[in-house]
């Protein structure tokens, strides 16, 4: 299949890394960064491709996180059914607020305040609900198993978060070269103009949002089965939607690989901070600020977007179809 | 006579205290150019929005190959057949001609491949075959002209609502692409055209109608209707016919 090749290769290369580095801190790392790629590009389809500016998918991952936490602990569900019904519960949520936001036509920044405000309330009612544990949180009962979604080794998460992530990038390489994709990008692009081209601007985006919400929920079902716990902090906060909208955007929005670089530096960035300063709180915010305002300033599409520009630079000038002004400039 | 492919019945729109479009009646013959005229700000653009979907009318019916199509939203409305270009071009400028186009190839074509060709073949069509691969917003604006009548052309309809898409044009500029409109009346495409450009209007239209402050005041041939006095007093004043008249006389 046409484009798939570098996806392959990426993933293959990531996938011998366990077999490499043993260190349980680097394995940790790996897996945060690949867990918020997997959020990111949840983000990126919805936002990056579709161009509706989400500024709450902890919605999706929390609910996510929570729903798989919740039907474990309260209900004895089995753990890989659980984490199904957290992607749906996730998606089931998108449809909704989806036709809450794009119904009403609500686009741009009123779009991202309403995802916003929506994350928020969850926020609050995971705090206070006795079925989300409110304050103390959910804590799942550690039981080592494939049939509980549990592992000693950090290796297996990794594979299994990896494994994710290569779903998530065949995914959106596939939504980019359907039907689909076209239109998502042309109602991104000028809604009105892909109205009278025959695109169901409403309908595209409530499948984008769809696949979004369900994409980062998975970022989020994950999360509790790895971490074995979840707090309305963890799984509502602004956090969480802070780094699924950030990685996109620093890794390139609208391109299938985005998310994944933009989270490897984001995070790679967040820990060399810790280095530096310590826990001192709210540092890599400021990094994270600084970061984007560096990104946007220079390469406006992210640094696969730079890259691209770059590779094209580089040929046409040793291309034979170069122009004559151009190798004038540089001669 | 055959039956319209678009008959507009007494269509009003009011925005707030302004009525745009006061019951405004029009048609457009199977197969032939129809021509809109009129001053600015006389209610053409509204009423292409309303027959396109993009405006819901107050009052009034719009009929298209014998259904009653008022209200049904713009997207299904592209479904039926009917394309529109806007007057301000909308390109889609973060992409490529071809991916221009492609937007509409694919209503009708499912896979990649054949919406591609068939993207390919409409760009050619207009004359745009040399710059498929050229980012969108480097075109010249006869260039963007062109782009957006082939994302128009490229959902295959049966008509065609142009928005003056030979505004902006240099005179050489718009005798390349009178006869790519008059090409497509001759594929059976049914056009429905707002505009400014006299001589255009008078070279390719064969019925034209004329909506001033939102009524339709005069219809007929070219030639009837730029003799006609009401008409052209809509355009420079009361009394205007007249003078004109008696200078010409002089």
């Amino acid at each position: 299949m046409k484009g798939l090749f570098p996806i392959i290769s990426v993933l293959a290369g990531l996938a011998v890394v366990p077999l490499v580095a043993h260190s349980n801190v680097t394995l940790n790392f790996l897996v945060v960064a690949l867990m918020i790629a997997l959020a990111g590009q949840g983000w990126n389809i919805l936002g990056g491709y579709g161009g509706q500016y989400s500024f709450g998918h902890a919605a999706f991952f929390g609910t996510g996180a929570y729903v798989t936490a919740i039907l474990q602990m309260r209900y004895g569900v089995n753990a890989w059914i659980a984490f199904a019904c957290g992607i749906a519960a996730s998606a089931a949520l998108g449809a909704f607020l989806g036709a809450l936001t794009f119904r009403s036509g609500l686009r741009g920044s009123y779009f991202a305040l309403v995802t916003l405000a929506f994350a928020e309330v969850l926020r609050i009612i995971a705090s206070v609900a006795p079925i989300t544990g409110a304050g103390v949180g959910t804590l799942l009962k550690l039981d080592l198993g494939v049939r509980t979604l549990q592992f000693q080794s950090r290796a297996v998460f990794y594979w299994i978060i990896l494994a994710l992530v290569g779903i998530s990038l065949v995914a959106t390489r596939l939504i980019e070269r359907s039907r689909f994709g076209v239109w998502l990008i042309a109602v991104r692009e000028n809604e009105d103009a892909a109205k009278a081209l025959g695109v169901n601007a409403n309908g595209v985006k409530m499948a984008a949002m769809l696949i979004s919400a369900a994409m980062t929920a998975t970022a989020g079902c994950f999360y509790a089965q790895y971490f074995l716990f979840v707090d309305s902090g963890i799984a509502y906060g602004t956090w969480i939607s802070i780094q699924a909208l950030l990685t996109p955007i620093i890794g390139g929005v609208g391109t299938v690989f985005g998310p994944l670089l933009g989270a490897l530096v984001v995070k790679l960035l967040g820990e060399c901070a810790k280095l530096l300063a310590g826990d001192a709180p709210g540092l890599d915010l400021i990094i994270y600020g600084g970061v984007l305002v560096l990104v946007i300033w220079f390469v406006p599409r992210g640094l696969i977007g730079g890259l691209l520009h770059l590779h094209s630079l580089i040929l046409r000038r040793s291309g034979p179809a170069a122009p004559p002004m151009e190798e004038a400039r540089h001669g | 006579m055959v039956e319209p492919l678009l008959a507009v019945d007494r269509v009003s729109c009011r925005f707030g205290g302004l009525l745009a479009v006061n019951a405004a009646s029009l048609t457009a013959g199977e197969g032939r150019i129809t021509a809109l005229i009129g001053p600015n700000g006389a209610g053409k653009t509204t009423l292409f929005s309303i027959i396109s979907g993009f405006i819901r009318a107050n009052d009034g019916v719009v009929r298209y190959a014998g259904d009653i199509i008022t209200g049904e939203p713009p997207h299904r409305l592209a479904r039926r057949g009917i394309a529109r270009t806007f007057q301000i071009v909308q390109p889609f400028v973060g992409l490529s001609v071809r991916e221009n186009i492609l937007v509409g190839a694919h209503l009708h074509h499912r896979t990649r491949d054949t919406a591609l060709a068939a993207a390919d073949q409409v760009g050619r069509d207009v004359g745009l075959g040399d710059l498929l691969d050229r980012p969108a917003d480097t075109l010249t604006v006869a260039g963007r002209k062109r782009l957006e009548l082939a994302r128009a052309l490229a959902i295959e309809p049966k008509l065609l609502l142009l928005d003056e898409v030979l505004a902006g044009l240099n005179p050489s500029e718009i005798r390349d692409i009178v006869p790519v409109i008059r090409g497509l009346c001759g594929r059976g495409i049914t056009i429905l055209m707002i505009e400014h450009v006299m001589q255009a209007v008078m070279s390719l239209a064969e019925h034209v109608f004329v909506l001033a402050e939102g009524r339709i005041i005069a219809e007929g041939s070219p030639a009837q209707v730029v003799a006609n006095p009401i008409v052209v007093e809509a355009y420079l004043g009361h009394g205007a016919a007249v003078k004109l008249g008696a200078s010409h006389e002089r």
